[in-house]
């Protein structure tokens, strides 16, 4: 294997968390919801996976724990900003800092344990292909679950009925409900979707990339994953290259580090933070406002009753 | 089931004000729950937590001194959020202060510069905040880039801004490779309040801020044109109030305000440049500002029962073994409860079961 | 129709004793209703009376609090307007309940109960769109149509339901006269096929156009049921308003004097990624004079009254010129203090902060006289208040009450009057009587001629003809962002209006085309 084959390879490990939990939060946005509590559902979901999976020895149990723990968290989220009708982005901030707070006392006792690897899973014919069939088909689980939920969700949105009435929900949520299509309960659904996205993709940099836990190693992933969202413009499919070149954001800067150009690590640290802030502000130069942002986004809802 | 929920026709101001205490009690005894499932006494952590603090003189101070960055940051971040505008990224304008602040006191190290250094230092570190603060709210204005998350990244990029500085350029020469700098001179100290005591100067600032501010929110335009600009954005075009105006200027003050903690915190409690000065207090300042209902006096309150939690985490860690991130925890939990609250002190809440009130 | 009534089962619907109280309002006082078969049946009533709270009652979209509704006869209860749909109603609301990004087809699938796919919705629409008269392009996003098309897309979503009985809640308020006409059409070819129609105005012409029997609502209780076309526009006027029928007085004749307001050219792009553009507008307002500026929403009213207040700017100061003063990139802040007011469309929010109380309002346009070196003077603004809602008549439930917590009337009226008090030269009002109940209009209307009367310069943008046929001196219609040349009132007619409104006249005259 080449070397850059190794950081190709890389590269989709570090796409794939970020792919999975913006797929997540595209879901809840779409329905109208912003939820920034994606950082500490995620790391939730990283600390409980990696808690099961050592408890149990089983990775599945581990990448079930930590679903639900994203889904739980997710589920406070949504009974503080739709039962109350509170302030989203100052609920999902708390969550943030709630799930911080809780993943970090849940994995204490499991800093230092190591998990295997996970084994990878060749496509057949498909992993034949030279160099690219290396790449994606002979990927684990997880990131050929990436690309089909990116595929599904995209149908979803576009295809299904379902998807229309979240989408309308998103769009007007009074006209919506003025339809008698279910707000509240389309929007607790997505939440709660979003929710488990955000902790699977912390089971996954637990079990899979890092293999370990620290504290706070989700490492601002969760608000990458936000804004990853904003520089797709809510489309699924923009969402897969920006998770692509974000995640090769991060490889890149680690090898670089790694390969000691003089430049100081820190500010190769700071890469993807700057790459953010870069991107959001490309994307509002091209096209003035947010484009594509659902019309009731962050908007508390309050049937008129 | 579902919720139900009602805009209140009036708001009684009792009701206004106990809601943070209502929200604080349920997020003690969510706290004490999480306590218990851990196998521990809630009972013994509530003693260490609150009573034990309260009741040793030398904590006290240390209530104060953990308060002052806190009260300094929220008060700061009252306008952003009366404003309805979202810096999130107050623990990095609070570091951007520190280091601009110290800077000063680097260079002028081991000379025999006056008395003019630590004001300086001061007013270097309320520009460096601001400055700091004003990158968000200048693509905001400019671009029409979400401030949430620029101000939010802008926070990894200055730790890792002092975290270069601490282990590179600043480090103590002579610090056997502790990645710290060396030790302030008395003259870029801020002094303590009291000859003994450890409560430094920022308390005071921390003070002239809010008595500012409850001026300002209160009493003149540019408060009302804040309010205006918050309750309703459209109003606030039609009163003639630049809404770009009105979010640089409170980006600066808030970020302000937060540089201004960083280097009193730098300057009068740590004393020197450390890879990381804060445990978080830019976004437990988030807390502290809804705790006090964006109200200046709310906010000292709110500040010092914050602070306590800083400090009862600390002793809670010694006594009980019961790790930091506890407390950290326990914020998230109180900003939810108080934002909660908050909702209902405007809406009121039935839970409905299907078929029940139909 | 009336043997047919008569010797058929029971009625369609009925309602028993239906009333709604939110705290100590009664907005329904025991309504009693009944609506037969291929009925088209008016429910009148003056802003405020209990109509539209009465249909979402019935549409399952609020639940009432006492009464009773019989569908054929049988007892029901109505708990959502999926519930609704599927008895068989169908309601068109005056909000429409659209999604601006969406296509045409995809607003009308997202309403659809039971099995489709978007394929079928279309064919459904072609079919629907032929049979009735309602063209619609099914690809189209919502954004880019006429309100007239978007009123379309509600129906046809009525229509593929196969509803018994359509509601409709003030559907012309939006359309032009002759697409009214067209409305009407569709609606006498749903009765003759059997359908029910409710249909809520206030406007009598069109009742008695339409209907055979009327149900009039005054202040949620039913006055009378009648005949529309058995009794005159003056008995149905008395019950609607009660006594509070009256006409405004303009007994001082109309002598315009100096030029107070002048839009020279004004070309401004949309503000929003939806907004209408403004091309090539020229007004000129004198003293003393009431201009007004009819038009169907979303023809660019709103983006006119940004230009004229200065909330935004023209790219030359000579686009606007007030009291001499070329002020087209002057802020609204700026035009205040050239002495000109202005009333935006939107009253909470806009004009008034709702959770702000009274006096705090007054500083949104009186910050000049009420601040004094950045320190608010808060007895002046108490004092102005108080003031304002003495003379203005404005009836409120405290000494200084919250703006959200007055009814819309109220609020229009102090809205209004904090704009008067000031004497300004120039006035723009933007509807100054959308959604207020008949005595508040009728004040407000008369004290904006009063204003002109005293000699200054008044700009009343109203989608109300009526309302401008009333208190305007001259008039001009805005149809996509262009005005109409400006005319003495006396030489507009009701259908010219409405073919500047629909366009028409700027292609057939071409006197000011672009």
């Amino acid at each position: 294997m080449s070397i850059l084959e190794a950081i190709l390879l890389t590269i989709v490990t570090a796409s794939t968390p970020l792919l999975i939990a913006a797929l997540g939060e595209l879901i809840t946005e779409r329905s109208g919801v912003l939820n920034l509590g994606v950082e500490g559902m995620m790391a939730m979901g990283a600390a409980c996976s990696f808690a099961a999976a050592v408890s149990f020895d089983s990775t599945i149990l581990g990448v079930l724990a930590g679903m639900l723990a994203g889904a739980l968290m997710a589920a406070l989220f949504a009974l503080v900003v739709l039962g109350f009708a509170a302030n989203q982005v100052g609920s999902g901030l708390a969550l943030t800092i709630f799930g911080l707070g809780l993943s970090g006392l849940i994995g204490a006792p499991f800093v230092g344990a190591r998990r295997d690897p996970i084994p990878h899973v060749d496509v057949p014919v498909l992993s034949d292909i030279p160099f690219i069939g290396r790449l994606f088909f002979e990927q684990d689980l997880f990131v050929y679950a990436s690309f089909s939920l990116t595929i599904l969700i995209a149908i979803y949105l576009m295809r299904t009925r379902s998807g229309l009435t979240l989408r309308s929900i998103g769009e007007n949520h009074t006209s919506a409900n003025a339809l008698g299509l279910p707000v509240l309960r389309t929007r607790l659904l997505a939440i709660l979707f979003g929710g488990a996205c955000a902790g699977l993709a912390g089971a996954y940099l637990a079990l899979v990339y890092t293999r370990f836990w620290s504290p706070g190693m989700t490492n601002g992933r969760g608000w990458i994953a936000l804004a990853l969202v904003v520089f797709a413009a809510w489309r699924p499919g923009w969402l897969l290259v920006g998770a692509y070149i974000f995640g090769a954001a991060t490889v890149l800067q680690l090898h670089a580090q790694a390969a000691q150009f003089g430049v100081p690590s820190q500010v190769l640290s700071a890469v993807p933070y700057l790459a953010t802030i870069i991107a959001l502000l490309l994307l509002s130069i091209r096209h003035g406002r947010a484009i594509g942002a659902p019309g009731s986004l962050g908007a508390p809802f309050v049937p008129d009753r | 089931m579902r919720f139900e929920l009602t805009p209140r026709t009036s708001v009684s101001p009792v009701a206004r004000a106990l809601a943070p205490v209502v929200a604080f009690i349920t997020a003690f005894l969510i706290a004490g729950f999480v306590i218990w499932l851990m196998g521990r006494s809630p009972i013994a952590a509530f003693e260490v937590y609150v009573l034990h603090p309260l009741s040793d003189p030398w904590s006290l101070q240390e209530l104060l001194v953990k308060a002052t960055p806190l009260a300094l940051i929220a008060i700061g971040l009252s306008y952003c959020f009366r404003a309805s505008l979202w810096n999130i990224g107050a623990e990095g304008q609070y570091v951007m202060g520190a280091i601009f602040g110290s800077w000063l006191a680097l260079k002028t190290h081991g000379t025999d510069a006056g008395f003019w250094v630590l004001p300086l230092m001061m007013i270097l570190g309320i520009i460096g905040g601001a400055l700091y603060g004003l990158i968000p709210a200048f693509l905001k204005t400019r671009f029409g880039v979400n401030e949430i998350l620029t101000s939010l990244m802008l926070v990894y990029v200055a730790q890792l801004t002092l975290d270069y500085l601490a282990r590179g350029p600043w480090r103590d020469p002579k610090g056997f490779n502790f990645p710290q700098s060396v030790t302030f001179d008395p003259s870029a100290t801020l002094p303590s309040i009291m000859e003994s005591g450890r409560v430094h100067y920022g308390f005071v600032f921390a003070l002239i801020a809010i008595a500012i501010t409850a001026v300002i929110l209160g009493r003149t335009l540019f408060g009302y044109r804040l309010k205006l600009t918050g309750d309703a954005p459209r109003a606030a075009r039609f009163a003639g109030f630049s809404s770009k105006a009105t979010v640089m200027a409170v980006f600066a003050i808030s970020g302000g305000l937060a540089g201004l903690a960083g280097i009193t915190e730098v300057s009068g409690q740590i004393g020197q440049i450390q890879p990381s000065i804060s445990p978080g207090y830019g976004f437990t300042a988030i807390t502290v500002a809804f705790l006090g209902r964006l109200n200046p006096i709310g906010i000292l309150v709110a500040a010092l029962v914050v602070a306590l939690t800083f400090i009862g985490g600390e002793s809670a860690q010694i006594m009980l073994k019961l790790p930091l991130d506890l407390t950290q925890a326990f914020q998230g939990i109180l900003l939810l409860c108080v934002l909660s609250a908050d909702a209902m002190v405007s809406y009121r809440v039935r839970l409905v079961t299907r078929g029940g009130a139909k | 129709m009336k043997a047919d009534v008569s010797s058929s089962g029971p009625p369609l619907v009925e309602l028993h004793g239906i009333s709604k109280r939110y705290g100590d309002l009664l907005a329904n006082d025991g309504i009693d209703l009944s609506i037969e078969a291929g009925e088209i049946h008016a429910l009148l009533g003056e802003n405020g009376a209990g109509k539209s709270t009465l249909v979402k009652i019935l549409y399952g979209v609020i639940e009432p609090s006492a009464g009773e509704i019989r569908w054929e006869g049988k007892p029901v209860i109505i708990g959502s307007p999926v519930e609704a749909r599927t008895l068989g109603l169908g309601m068109v609301f005056q909000h429409f309940s659209l999604f601006d990004e969406m296509t045409v087809a995809e607003n009308i699938a997202v309403a659809l109960s039971g099995e489709w796919n978007l394929a079928t919705v279309r064919s459904r629409l072609t079919e629907i769109s032929s049979t009735y008269g309602l063209a619609l392009d099914a690809d189209r996003a919502v954004w880019t149509l006429s309100a007239g098309e978007r009123q379309r897309i509600e129906i046809v979503r009525c229509l593929l339901q196969n509803p018994r009985l359509l509601i409709l809640d003030e559907p012309t308020s939006v359309l032009t006269p002759q697409e009214a006409e067209h409305l009407f059409v569709t609606l006498d070819k749903l009765s003759t096929e059997g359908c029910s129609i409710l249909y809520i105005s206030h406007k009598l012409e069109e009742v008695r156009r339409l209907c055979r029997r009327a149900t009039i609502l005054r202040a949620g209780r039913v006055v009378a049921t009648i005949d529309p076309r058995a009794s005159t526009a003056r008995e149905i006027a008395a019950l609607m308003v009660g006594n509070e029928v009256g006409e405004i007085r303009t007994d001082a004749p109309h002598v315009p004097q100096g030029e107070v307001l002048r839009v020279d050219h004004l070309d401004m792009p949309p503000a929003g990624l939806h907004g209408q553009a403004l091309r090539d507008i020229n007004l000129v307002v004198r003293a003393g004079e009431v201009v007004g500026i009819a038009g169907v929403a979303g023809n660019g009213q709103s983006e006119l009254f940004a230009a004229l207040s200065g909330e935004r700017l023209a790219d030359r100061a000579e686009a606007v010129t007030i009291a001499g003063k070329a002020c087209g990139m002057l802020g609204i802040e700026g035009r205040r203090r050239l002495s000109a007011a202005f009333v935006p469309e939107e009253r909470l929010g806009h004009a008034a902060a709702p959770t702000h109380r009274l006096s705090e309002n007054t500083l949104i346009s009186h910050a000049s006289t009420e601040v004094r070196s950045g320190f608010i003077l808060l007895s002046a603004a108490k004092r102005l208040a108080r003031t304002i809602i003495k003379s203005f008549d404005v009836r409120t439930p405290e000494g200084d009450p919250q703006a959200r917590k007055l009814s819309g009337g109220n609020l229009q009226k102090f809205v209004i009057g904090r704009e008067i008090i000031r004497k300004p030269k120039l006035l723009i009002v933007d509807q100054p009587t959308w959604g207020v109940d008949a005595g508040a209009a009728r004040l407000i209307r008369q004290s904006l001629v009063d204003l002109a009367r005293d000699g200054s310069a008044v700009v009343v943008v109203s989608q109300d003809l009526d309302e401008l046929f009333e208190v305007a001196d001259q008039m001009a219609v805005i149809h996509q962002g262009m005005l109409s040349p400006q005319k003495p009132i006396g030489e507009w007619t009701k259908e010219a209006v409405g073919l500047e409104m629909l366009g028409v006249a700027q292609a057939q005259g071409g006197a000011h085309a672009v």
